[in-house]
């Protein structure tokens, strides 16, 4: 007996060892791509780090100002309607809400007194000041392969900046999730605290690309799921994740679930300006990603950014079927039976997206062939709902947030309502689930 | 830029993101056309594109092209704008009447498409047109009138 | 519409002797006299709101303005009535800022609002009308030496029917102006009526269904600018400093005004106004108020209301008859609200050569001409206002904000300035109507409410606006529902308190009587069904008194067919029937609401049937549209609205957020009227106020949860809530 249970025990823990081990032990973000790699100073080839030619002859804090939008440090050290860089950002994660830091070089409540070293370990190793460990939440194990010459031109430009007096708010973790130092043993298996290393047989502008989207901009802490263990999965890499309640879609090269039917012009539209034809707007989370960051690399580093994604191997995601096409005019489609929904969509979204989904005044408020429109889960239509996007009055897309108004039921009627209507399989959002996304925003 | 209002060309010299209302009303000098709030929610810049009801406020006037822009001025012109408006007057639909530009147009495009529409025709084409009056019982009987005309 | 009625009475009675005094000496006034400050037109003015021209175009000045009421054409009918011309060759022009010619009877100052402009004006415009064609016969009958009874009038025409002779008005009226007006000229029998009381076609809406009327905001003027502001969102807050590099590269843009409160951007057209105000990097400085939030607000009245108040109607000892016995107890609170008329706020001002001129449309052409002189530091007389017809008024131009603010601005700019608010600043900076604590508490015998005590707690609006009918601590428009209540109770105690919180307030439709009333009725459906009484019953138990109360009661029951339950629904399987009854605006009106409430809490009102007696009535078509207009109003405050307030800031901004009721949520309407020979009463705002408590007993019957705070909160009637 006694054996049998110390058996079925090994077993267990062998099992639960290939699982951990298995979680453990990722493939490095890109080594889908083979090949050698090798360390930057031993890479023949113009280099893939820094800021591209076009500003190498640029003053310093231009190109501190280029490194600091590479890596997108804005969107999430700003608080809606606050400071840039100041910090106060909510992120509601699974065991309470943690706010960013204010990392503006005011001394006592920013980082005006941090020393080069000290910012280094920071960001590469995820360590604060007075030792204490950084959640992941931040990620450096992306950052860990930014140069350090990266690193601190971020911290030049930061501290160029007006130094703001605003305290960092506390986290909401309880136990065992305020236990920090737990997080060195998750950084000992996740964070290789390894700088980029460029693959030998790729061409300058693919390593290029991989430094911008795997170092710099860290699309993968959205893109990729996570495991069990909070950790990127990278054999599922950018097949889709999550970010702040809405879905980040896959972008692995699949042509159904990915972008891989994209052109690398619609991919460098939707890059550049948040929306591509036919391919839908970038909204919440990528909104801002494309607004403070994308948007203001040069066209030289979209295009490696294109380059590289489009070698990322294909990985189809069953929950993502292949859009719909136009859908009819008339609003008569007694098979969709939501009254709530159509009486919303008839009152409230007609006006821009039209009764046939192809968008009635702009390009941007097509809803046919969107991807968030085909997700059987229509978390984003709801996103979109509850929040909008844009501001009025700009001259640019403006979509009003209507979650004030409405109710629940409402909200989650009428996603239901659009994603029956125009996507390829109908949702069935609950007011409960919506009420869910309000709680995250 | 080329416009072509109410069978008039005209000629303006705007940026291209400037929304058509604007161009219709500060720069043209057309201002049946009304500002209600700017983010398509109220209607009351309902203008006509080739026809079809569009909200002039978030249409960039660039993405008009050659269509041909149909106003509250104009729409008398044509049969069912004729058929509304006379309905509009007989069942005395308008109260403060700033609304009702975009009503009149949104239910011309409506009548012109659908020369009978019913109750749920008559929702899916109105519903995006306010009346803080709250003029909607008659106007529902306007459209009603308007098409047994 | 503001203002109540009880007010109007005092006016009128007490204190109006000599307002009606001054009017009648005002219509007996030549025109030259009366209007010296502008050019004498061609042809004669009889009075002060008439003027026949020698090509008989008749023009009549009128003191009400237009705002989708109908008071253009109610006023043309009654002074049209008595002149006997026809209503086509009238034209209609609003008055100039003249309180003694147009100072209403009812308000006091020229105003028009609180559902006053019929009851003020029907009479002093017949007699206007009677005198000036009294002078016109009488110049005919001289002209031609005969006896002016032998001489008949039509349609603007004066016929001698024994010589077969007729001469138009416009023909004597140069001599018949040069006659002293008669005194006490007899008014027509209304038998006679060719024009009053029937349902006329409007004289406004010609030239609205075409686009052609000219509202402030379409006043366009030769070099005129377009401009676009944003005040502090902190309410109260002033500008700290303003980065307008970015603004100043926007195509158009000609001009940044920086104020201390205000920001404005100056601008070829509004488009690019905008844009430049959106480009500019403003930092405030909030103030004091940069804590405020609306949990605060609440508390706050709820403090204050915790009395003891000033009292404002006695009646008995309710004090003493509410120590035992079967007693009932309940607050009811209604939230801030904006008027957001689908015009939004905006004026055009042109300050030259010392003075200015202002185009707008305000419901109080005096008050815009205070505001705008007071803003230039110059005299009354230097401003000349421009009135226009309005796109919804609800209250928000019985306020001049918006007229100070663009003649502060256009004071700093060449040439004439058209302001124009975007929707988000209009929603968030009006002034709004009072947050309201009402609570009551009543004690049952047999059946009846034999005693009620009933203490409002709320900002005033009649303090600040006119404060002569801020007597003794009473805003008597906020307890106005509750002195005036239609049933016989004896017993009884209406206390007032003056609770003001840093938010402005205002009138707005339905006035003091949308919360006194709101909280009446629905305590009245508490006690009911609390009792086991049905509330139709139990409310004719206390009316045997009040026979046009129980007239309207009795006529709305049974059209909606009272004692049957609503029918199914598909919006919802919770299904229920409300009543409520209104005695405001010298009208009596009763609703029945038939409503649908699904799972998830959503209400949608299937069917709303009013009875309305109120009196004569000029225009019965005009009725039925203000009370469909009306409900509609009320309809969108019960089921949604709401102004809010964190850290200073209004919450709320446009149509997204601040919900408007579309025609697709719109339930049917019908409204009944008992014909009535009683004297005019209001009908702008009654069916605002008697909607309410009739939407939100019927969500207490198909709920059995009655809501105190509105707007229905959709969260506690969920099913399993
Ligand atoms: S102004 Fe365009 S829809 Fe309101
Ligand atoms: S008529 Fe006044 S807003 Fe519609």
């Amino acid at each position: 007996m006694r054996r049998i249970l110390t058996l079925i025990a090994g077993a267990i823990i062998v099992v639960l060892g290939a699982i951990f081990g298995r979680m453990i032990l990722q493939p490095g973000p890109y080594g889908f791509a083979g090949g050698n790699r090798v360390d930057l100073a031993s890479y023949k080839g113009a280099s893939p780090t820094g800021v591209p030619a076009e500003l190498a002859a640029a003053d310093p804090r231009t190109r501190g100002e280029y490194v600091t939008r590479m890596a997108d440090c804005e969107a999430c050290h700003t608080a809606k309607g606050g400071t840039p860089f100041a910090g106060g950002r909510p992120f509601v994660l699974p065991f309470g809400t943690i706010y960013t830091p204010n990392i503006t070089p005011d001394p006592e409540t920013g980082i005006g007194k941090w020393t080069d070293a000290q910012f280094l370990t920071a960001v590469h190793k995820g360590i604060a000041p007075d030792g204490s460990r950084l959640y992941p939440a931040f990620p450096y194990a992306s950052y860990t392969r930014l140069t350090d010459a990266d690193v601190l031109a971020i911290k030049s430009y930061l501290f160029s900046l007006k130094p703001v007096r605003q305290a960092n708010k506390p986290n909401t973790f309880g136990f065992p999730f305020n236990q920090r130092w737990l997080m060195g043993i998750w950084s000992a298996f996740f964070n290789d605290d390894k700088r980029f290393q460029p693959v030998q047989e790729q061409s300058p502008a693919w390593n290029r690309g991989a430094y911008l989207v795997e170092a710099a901009g860290h699309c993968g802490e959205c893109h990729t799921p996570r495991n069990l263990l909070q950790a990127l999965d990278q054999r599922q890499k950018f097949a889709g994740g999550q970010a702040e309640g809405w879905n980040a879609y896959n972008i692995t090269s699949d042509r159904i679930s990915g972008i891989g039917a994209w052109s690398n012009d619609e991919l460098a539209a939707y890059l550049t300006t948040g929306h591509a034809k036919g391919r839908g707007v970038a909204s919440g989370p990528m909104h801002e990603a494309v607004a403070l960051s994308i948007s203001k690399l040069t066209k030289s580093d979209i295009a490696a950014m294109v380059t590289y994604l489009r070698t990322v191997p294909a990985i189809r995601s069953d929950r993502l079927p292949q859009p719909a096409g136009p859908a009819p005019a008339s609003p008569k489609l007694a098979s969709i039976d939501n009254p709530v929904g159509k009486r919303m969509f008839e009152g409230n979204c007609v006006a821009c997206h039209a009764w046939t989904g192809a968008g009635a005044i702009i390009e941007e408020a097509r809803l046919t062939g969107v991807r968030s429109v085909n997700d059987p889960t229509a978390t984003n239509v709801a996103q979109m709902i509850l929040n909008g996007a844009g501001r009025p009055g700009t001259g640019r897309p403006y979509m009003p947030s209507f979650a004030d108004a409405y109710s629940d039921s409402e909200v989650a009627a009428v996603a239901n309502y659009v994603t029956a209507r125009f996507g390829a399989a109908g949702s069935s959002i609950t007011a409960k689930e919506v009420a869910a996304l309000r709680r995250q925003n | 830029m080329d416009l072509k209002i109410n069978g008039a060309d005209h000629q303006v010299d705007v940026p291209d993101n400037m929304p058509l209302l604007w161009v219709v009303r500060d720069v043209i000098g057309l201002t049946g056309t009304k500002f209600g709030c700017g983010i398509a929610q109220c209607g009351a810049c309902t203008v006509h594109l080739d026809g079809v009801a569009v909200r002039s406020c978030q249409l960039p006037v660039g993405a008009v092209g050659g269509r041909a822009i149909t106003t509250i001025e104009g729409v008398g012109a044509t049969p069912a704008g004729a058929k509304i408006q006379k309905a509009w007057l007989d069942l005395e639909v308008i109260q403060c009447g700033y609304c009702q530009p975009g009503q009149v147009m949104s239910a011309a495009a409506l009548l012109a498409a659908n020369p009978q529409p019913d109750d749920e025709a008559i929702d899916a084409a109105m519903a995006g047109n306010l009346c803080r009056c709250g003029t909607y019982v008659r106007i529902r009987e306007g459209i009603k009138h308007a098409a047994r005309a | 519409m503001p203002l109540a009625p009880d007010l109007s009475r005092r006016a009128i009675l007490q204190g109006g002797g000599a307002l009606v005094a001054g009017l009648l000496v005002a219509i007996e006034l030549p025109w030259a006299a009366a209007r010296a400050d502008e050019p004498e037109p061609t042809g004669k003015r009889f009075n002060a709101f008439i003027h026949v021209a020698p090509d008989n175009t008749v023009t009549f000045t009128l003191p009400a303005v237009e705002m989708g009421q109908g008071a253009f054409t109610s006023q043309t009918q009654c002074l049209a009535e008595e002149l006997d011309v026809a209503l086509d060759k009238v034209m209609t022009v609003p008055a100039p800022p003249d309180q003694a010619n147009y100072g209403s009877p009812a308000l006091i100052v020229q105003a028009t609002g609180g559902s006053t402009t019929t009851m003020a004006w029907s009479g002093p415009l017949r007699k206007a009308g009677a005198t000036a064609r009294a002078m016109l016969v009488a110049a005919a009958a001289a002209r031609w030496q005969v006896d002016p009874a032998s001489l008949t009038t039509e349609n603007g025409v004066i016929t001698h029917a024994p010589s077969g002779r007729t001469i138009a008005y416009g023909a004597v009226a140069d001599a018949a102006s040069r006659l002293t007006p008669p005194k006490d000229v007899p008014l027509k029998d209304p038998a006679h009526f060719r024009l009053i009381g029937k349902p006329v076609h409007r004289i406004d809406t010609p030239d609205k269904v075409t686009g052609k009327t000219v509202y402030g905001i379409d006043v366009m003027l030769p070099g005129m600018k377009f401009a676009t502001l944003m005040a502090s969102p902190v309410l109260g807050g002033k500008v700290g400093s303003v980065d307008q590099a970015q603004a100043m590269t926007v195509p158009g843009v000609r001009q940044v005004v920086v104020l201390d409160d205000l920001v404005a951007v100056v601008a070829d057209n509004t488009w690019a106004a905008m844009q430049g105000l959106n480009a500019l990097a403003i930092e405030w400085a909030p103030g004091s108020n940069a804590g405020l939030d609306q949990a605060q607000l609440w508390a706050g009245l709820e403090k204050a209301a915790q009395g003891p108040g000033v009292t404002a109607k006695k009646e008995g000892d309710a004090p003493a008859k509410l120590k035992d016995g079967t007693l009932f107890e309940q607050s009811y609170e209604l939230p801030y609200l904006a008027h957001a008329p689908m015009e939004m706020t905006n004026c055009v001002v042109h300050v030259h050569d010392g003075g200015c001129e202002v185009w707008t449309g305000t419901q109080v052409p005096g008050f815009a001409q205070a505001g705008a002189a007071k803003a230039l530091g110059i005299p009354p007389e230097k401003v000349t206002i421009h009135n226009h017809m309005i796109g919804g008024g609800f209250g928000r131009r019985l306020e001049v904000d918006g007229v100070v603010k663009a003649t502060r601005i256009a004071a700093h700019v060449d040439g004439p300035l058209k302001v124009i608010w975007s929707r988000e600043e209009d929603i968030r900076q009006q002034l709004y109507r009072p947050l309201y604590n009402e609570h009551l508490k009543a004690r049952v015998e047999n059946g009846r409410i034999t005693a009620l005590h009933h203490r409002v707690t709320g900002g005033s609006v009649m303090a600040r606006w006119l404060p002569v009918a801020f007597t003794n601590g009473v805003d008597s428009d906020a307890v106005e529902g509750a002195v005036d209540v239609p049933y016989a109770i004896g017993n009884r105690l209406v206390e007032y308190i003056r609770h003001e919180s840093a938010v402005p307030v205002a009138f707005w439709r339905g006035v003091g009587p949308n919360g006194s009333i709101f909280s009446v009725e629905c305590f009245i459906d508490l006690i009911a069904r609390k009792t086991g009484s049905d509330p139709l019953d139990f409310r004719r138990a206390h009316l045997e008194k009040n026979p046009r109360a129980l007239g309207v009661l009795n006529l709305v029951a049974e059209k909606a067919g009272w004692g049957t339950p609503a029918p199914p629904s598909p919006h919802g399987a919770r299904r229920g029937r409300g009543i409520a009854l209104m005695n405001a605006f010298g009208s009596f009106l009763a609703a029945i609401a038939d409503v649908a409430v699904n799972d998830t809490g959503d209400v949608r009102v299937t069917r709303l049937v009013i009875a309305a007696d109120v009196g004569q009535v000029v225009n019965p078509d005009t009725l039925e549209a203000q009370i469909q207009g009306g409900a509609t109003f009320g309809l969108s405050t019960v089921l949604f609205d709401k102004i809010t307030f964190a850290g200073g800031k209004v919450e709320q901004g446009n149509f997204n957020d601040y919900r408007i009721l579309r025609i697709d949520e719109m339930p049917v309407i019908e409204a009944h009227v008992v014909p009535s020979k009683e004297n005019m009463g209001g009908i702008g705002e009654p069916g605002t106020v008697v909607t309410q408590p009739a939407v939100a007993n019927a969500v207490y019957a198909a709920t059995g949860v009655q809501l105190t705070r509105m707007p229905i909160d959709r969260a506690l009637i969920a099913k399993g809530a």
